[in-house]
């Protein structure tokens, strides 16, 4: 079956002006409702934490993440993904994406290149733990 | 015994259960104690050789068990373990 990911349009909004606003990697969460259908309906951006080179590399505080559920549980919410940008690369996962991906979440990669935003996707694992694409609808 | 916090990635492996009492007097027993009660989470709290691995960061109450005592770090019945993905990622 194929995967689907419905983003409502003025948040995909948000992450292009926060992907070409900041040249280094942004990164942040996913909220929203899943029944039928995985429905995001709210955004929050995270710092990037990275103590590597953040132009090519993300990571989230653990105290932003516990955040994040917090948040997720205080409005009710699913906790649905993460999303994150490929600066100069296409919005495919990396090898160190892979690495550190969870199962059920949805992670949504921008693409911007030369500072300018070029594609999105979103990617979720299957049981093998391999990514699968997941065709996001903006709503 | 402590109150263990899964968090939202690795619910469909406790029945969507976010809170539980676990039983144990460290970081060890509890983690050991959860994998057997969940054995589908096992792969995803224990490596190999038995650690935690790198991607999984485990809080005691406010506290990195990496700035305690590691997994021998001492819990009580309300003591609160929090489970925490390290979310990362890269170009590369």
């Amino acid at each position: 079956m194929q995967l689907e990911l419905y983003i409502e349009k003025q948040l995909v909004k948000k992450m292009i002006i926060n992907v070409e606003a900041f040249p280094e990697e942004i990164c942040g969460f996913l909220f929203g409702h899943e029944s039928h259908a995985r429905m995001i309906t709210g955004i929050m951006a995270a710092r990037n934490a990275s103590t590597e080179d953040r132009f090519k590399h993300f990571a989230i505080d653990p105290l932003d993440f516990l955040h994040a559920e917090d948040y997720a549980t205080d409005n009710n919410l699913e906790f649905l993904g993460i999303f994150h940008s490929h600066p100069n690369h296409p919005a495919i996962p990396s090898e160190s994406d892979r690495i550190a991906a969870q199962p059920f979440f949805s992670y949504v990669i921008l693409s911007v290149i030369q500072q300018k935003f070029s594609d999105i996707k979103s990617w979720r694992l299957n049981s093998e733990s391999k990514f699968e694409e997941e065709t996001i609808i903006q709503y | 015994m402590a109150i263990v916090f899964i968090p939202t990635p690795l619910r469909k492996f406790t029945g969507n259960t976010s809170k539980l009492q676990i039983a144990g007097g460290t970081v060890s027993d509890v983690i050991e104690n959860l994998s057997l009660t969940f054995p589908e989470l096992k792969r995803h709290l224990v490596n190999a050789d038995g650690r935690i691995p790198g991607f999984i960061n485990i809080f005691v109450d406010d506290d990195d068990i990496r700035n305690l005592q590691q997994e021998q770090t001492p819990v009580t019945i309300t003591t609160i373990v929090s489970i925490v993905p390290a979310i990362a990622g890269g170009i590369r």
